[in-house]
This record gives C-alpha cells, sequence and structure tokens, in this order.
C-alpha cells in the first residue's frame, strides 16, 4: 500500500503540491488489535468493548497514534524517512470501526537555510465524512540538487 | 495491607531497543510495506546504516517498559484521551540500537471544555539517547483528561 519515492530532490518540490493520499477502507478492530499488539497499547477503551461501552463510548475506538501511524506512513512515502526533522499531529476526533480514512499532506513553505533545504508540509487524516481527524504538520529536509 | 502514598518520581529512565522483528511488526500495524523496514539491503541503499525505525516507532517503549515503572501523571485514565504528539528526529535510529529515554512532565495545565467542564491537559517530554550517548530524538506527548464527559 503506498509506494515510497526514490531521492527527493528540493528543488523538485513545489509549495502548494499536494501528496498522493493514503486512504485506508473501513477500519476493523482487526487493525487496533495488530496496532495494540505492535505498540504495546492495551487501553482497554481500544480493544474491549463491554469496558468502552461502560464509560460511555458506542464501542472500541482507535488509537490516535494509530491514525498518526498511518499518516506517518504516507509522509514517509512522500518526502522520505530520512529527511524527516519534525513531525507534530493534533488529535481532533475519535476514529471508529468502520471509518474510511484518507491522508493528505500538502507543501505550504520551502526555503533555504545555512545551504540546507527546508520543505514544511501540512497534513490532515479525515474520515468518510470529510471530518478532519488529525491535523498535522511536518518539517522535512531535502538534498540539494546543486543545478 | 497497608497502603503507603508512594513518592511519585519527576522523572523515569525508558531503555528503549530498537529490533528488526519489532519494527517489521509495527510497520505492518501501520500497513507499511516500504522494503526498507524489512531488508537491510534496502535500508542501506536509502542510506541507512541499519534497519530504521517508523516515525512514530518509539510508542513501543509502552511494551518494553514494566508495568510498576511508568510516569504517574495524575490523570484517570479512563477519561483520558490523546491530543497531540510530537516528534524531532535529530539522528536516524536503527535496528541495534539501544535507546534510554528520560521523561519528565514539562507542562500541566487547564482549561474550560467547549461544552463545559474542565479539561486537564499534560505534556510529557521524552528525550532519547543511543547507546554512544548522542541525542536520537525528543518525543513530546499531550494528554487531556475530559471530565468524565463520556459517562452516560
Amino acid at each position: 500500500m503506498g509506494t515510497p519515492r526514490t531521492t527527493v530532490w528540493y528543488e523538485d518540490v513545489q509549495e502548494g503540491e499536494e501528496a498522493s493520499p493514503l486512504s485506508i477502507e473501513s477500519i476493523t478492530r482487526t487493525h487496533i488489535v495488530r496496532y495494540a499488539g505492535a505498540s504495546g497499547d492495551f487501553n482497554p477503551l481500544h480493544h474491549d468493548e463491554p469496558f468502552a461501552q461502560r464509560v460511555g463510548y458506542p464501542s472500541v475506538f482507535a488509537m490516535g497514534m494509530m491514525t498518526a501511524g498511518f499518516l506517518g506512513h504516507m509522509l514517509t512515502d512522500w518526502m522520505g524517512l530520512k529527511n524527516l526533522r519534525v513531525y507534530r499531529v493534533r488529535f481532533l476526533s475519535l476514529v471508529w470501526p468502520g471509518d474510511d480514512l484518507t491522508c493528505k499532506g500538502k507543501v505550504v513553505e520551502k526555503h533555504i537555510e545555512n545551504g540546507r533545504g527546508y520543505v514544511h508540509c501540512d497534513l490532515t487524516v479525515e474520515n468518510q465524512r470529510g471530518e478532519v481527524v488529525i491535523s498535522g504538520y511536518a518539517k522535512v529536509e531535502l538534498p540539494l540538487n546543486g543545478h | 495491607m497497608i497502603t503507603m502514598e508512594q513518592e511519585k518520581p519527576a522523572e523515569i529512565l525508558v531503555t528503549l531497543p530498537i529490533e528488526p522483528g519489532k519494527i517489521r511488526e509495527f510497520a505492518r500495524a501501520i500497513l507499511d510495506d516500504n522494503p526498507i523496514y524489512r531488508s537491510a539491503k534496502e535500508a542501506a541503499s536509502a542510506g541507512f546504516q541499519g534497519i530504521p525505525a517508523p516515525p512514530t516507532y518509539s510508542v513501543v517503549s509502552a511494551f518494553f517498559q514494566e508495568s510498576g515503572s511508568r510516569l504517574d501523571v495524575g490523570l484517570d485514565m479512563r477519561y483520558t484521551l490523546h491530543a497531540e504528539q510530537e516528534y524531532e528526529y535529530h539522528i536516524p535510529v536503527v535496528a541495534g540500537d539501544i535507546l534510554t529515554g528520560r521523561s519528565r512532565i514539562t507542562n500541566r495545565y487547564e482549561k474550560e471544555g467547549r461544552r463545559g467542564g474542565k479539561l486537564v491537559f499534560v505534556t510529557v517530554e521524552t528525550v532519547y539517547e543511543n547507546q554512544i550517548g548522542q541525542k536520537v530524538l525528543t518525543v513530546r506527548q499531550t494528554l487531556v483528561q475530559t471530565s468524565k464527559t463520556a459517562e452516560k
């Protein structure tokens, strides 16, 4: 799912440019449980339905970090893991089983500072109703190709 | 049984070994089939000295901690949600590294919620160093305790 780009040069990235979105159709409890095992996050709100309902939620819901992981996956496919300098997310809405998620990115600014090329990106994850469940930001340092 | 008021540590140390199997498991959980997470050769051709950790991989420190060694943030976890997460990447983290993180509470404040009720925010900062003492990663996690609005 998603194809990482090979070397991304500073000169090849333009302000306003958008990433190819990463879509995940229908989040399942299996996605959530697999992430629980991988991360070690066994907060029962994310896997124990009777517990979640007892404290007032309609069902279990995904860890914010799982969705942040999907967004990070989109980001590293787009800009390259090695180039990442800052990655920040704010969790705005909960993600429920059955939700469809789309991870998006857009270059908002680029500049050269002390001979290094920096790119600033706005990031979002939206659900099937168009609600932003995560808003994020990344600062990326891209190599200059010297042309 | 006598319950004693425990002295809450202001700072805790966490150990985070970077392991290739755990990286592969984590990459699968974020649906990332990038070959750099599975093959040392692919990682090398992408410029890494070993299989690298994905950007949010340090959450697996939860898996490696003993249950008694968590930082007490003083929130009721039944009503606590994750508000923000921030990473600063200083040096690549690769399989074989052993990181030591120093976690402490750096901010705590209260705010009125939009639908009434008090929200309590706590930020925990963890600075990770690798086995040769280089600062590799800074993580800031902000949690929010709602005033039990989820309660029926």
